[in-house]
């Protein structure tokens, strides 16, 4: 079975044709599934938001590029080895992997969002936290962001809770007044009849917290490459494409700010 | 091995060890307090109440702790805050925090299971002395007191201090309902450094200390209590 799909934007067959045989450009993902980021059914057919977003991409900068799969432990080495060009998959921007690889401009920041109940009377900031109790899961970016921001005015700050239906549960019990937690994992808890009680009240920014978000992964030293990815990334964006994809799969601003 | 996170988590460990010596001694006091009657009442009826405690001590030791714990926790929490006014209420405060929840599954967990050990407790006391009580010319509440219960509690010393060994090792499920006991703190502190065996380690070691301490303690008290001369 082939492993690989081509991919033929009308941008890129025209920038094929304009300067003769253009190379192919191989985009890295990962082997396994990330809905609603990157999906594939049965007969091989990707879908999803950054599947979708990185054919416009690609198609802005005239290029011709192939999904190219690599079990996720590896990716980083076949990108230098230069199996790949590129790493399309989700993967944050951080100071970690900035030793190893660069990184284009993000793509996407699911934001933090601080979810509480309908009556409640909270707008993240750290003075409508007063006498509240803050739940976050334990260890993470967003148990994180309440000790940084909330310590001083909260009445609680519990980020003892090893999963993330745990809060949820406490909130709804009315045993936390407020949950923070990543956007993207609320929304299934939002839709649910438990989750009725609440809503998001804020969307938390902390770029020392929660980092710069996800960019295309790119060997040191391609710069050539990372500009193009920078100018065809700021394209989608002005020209409304990346909107209309994103519109797709959220009902938030994926992109964050 | 990397042990350069205790210093960091040396503050939080001795809270997370204050927070589990607490639940035991608290849960262990009421538990042990429920357990009289519990076991009392299976030997001297009346019936309906016999086969009342003897069903609580069923249930309690045929089903998981964690469980249990679970039930009163998510399962309680759920049904209060459905009760109109009851957030506004005084006792709001304690029956949102978790500690009371904790306490409360802990020491039914004791009452069910020292109850038991009870039952059998007073039951092995030989019916001639209590009757020699009474032909003293106690009267029943005094025979309790006076010959019955402190025979009884005599017999079974050794099983209620491994009981209260159960108890300490049960606590860890507390950390699964949000409280930072020991375990608790072990946890955030693997989840936090991503090193397992040494905060693993170092919490079973603290446990094996606090066993033993509880072992010489009572071992100390039963040494203490005077043995018929014909035992």
């Amino acid at each position: 079975m082939r492993t690989a799909i081509k991919l033929l934007a009308v941008a890129a067959l025209s920038a094929g044709f304009a300067t003769g045989a253009a190379a192919e450009l191989k985009l890295g993902l990962d082997t396994a599934p990330y809905p609603p980021f990157a999906d594939q059914d049965a007969s091989g057919n990707r879908s999803g938001f950054e599947i979708e977003l990185g054919e416009a991409v690609c198609a802005a900068m005239g290029e011709t590029c192939v999904w190219t799969p690599i079990a996720w432990d590896g990716i980083i080495p076949a990108l230098t080895e230069g199996k790949i060009d590129a790493i399309f998959a989700s993967m944050s921007i951080t100071e970690e992997r900035m030793k190893t690889i660069d990184f284009s401009d993000k793509y996407y920041n699911t934001p933090a969002a601080l979810v509480a109940p309908k009556d409640m009377d909270i707008d993240g900031s750290p003075e409508s936290m007063k006498g509240k109790i803050v739940g976050a899961q334990v260890s993470t970016i967003h148990a994180n962001y309440a000790e940084a921001h909330y310590k001083d005015t909260a009445d609680e700050i519990k980020v003892t809770y090893q999963a993330f239906d745990e809060h949820n549960n406490d909130l709804v019990a009315g045993r936390l007044d407020a949950v923070v937690g990543d956007s993207l994992a609320f929304v299934d808890f939002l839709a649910s009849d438990a989750g009725q009680c609440c809503e998001i009240k804020a969307y938390l920014k902390d770029e020392a917290i929660f980092g710069k978000g996800v960019g295309v992964g790119l060997r040191k030293g391609d710069d050539a490459l990372k500009q193009k990815f920078n100018d065809a990334i700021a394209k989608v964006r002005a020209d409304g494409t990346y909107d209309a994809i994103a519109k797709k799969y959220f009902d938030f601003d994926i992109y964050g700010d | 091995m990397v042990w350069d996170w205790l210093p960091v988590y040396f503050e939080q460990l001795l809270g997370g060890l204050w927070v589990t010596l607490q639940l035991v001694v608290i849960c262990a006091g009421f538990g042990m307090a429920a357990a009289i009657p519990i076991g009392l009442v299976q030997v001297t009826g009346p019936k309906w109440l016999a086969n009342i405690a003897l069903g609580f001590c069923t249930v309690i030791r045929g089903t998981p702790l964690l469980i249990q714990l679970w039930l009163i926790y998510y399962g309680l929490g759920s049904v209060f805050p459905s009760i109109p006014g009851i957030r506004e209420s005084v006792f709001w405060p304690y029956l949102r925090a978790a500690y009371p929840y904790a306490v409360f599954a802990f020491s039914l967990s004791v009452a069910g299971y020292v109850g038991e050990v009870m039952r059998g407790a007073f039951a092995g006391v030989p019916k001639g002395e209590l009757e020699a009580a009474h032909a003293m010319g106690m009267g029943p509440f005094t025979v309790l007191r006076r010959v019955w219960l402190p025979r009884a509690l005599q017999n079974v010393f050794p099983t209620l201090a491994g009981e209260l060994v159960l108890t300490l090792k049960a606590t860890p499920l507390a950390a699964t309902i949000t409280i930072q006991e020991l375990f608790g703190v072990g946890t955030q502190i693997r989840q936090d450094t991503y090193r397992v065996y040494e905060p693993l380690l170092l919490i079973a070691g603290i446990y094996i200390v606090l066993t033993g301490i509880i072992v010489l303690v009572m071992r100390y008290f039963e040494n203490r209590i005077p043995r018929p001369a014909s035992v």
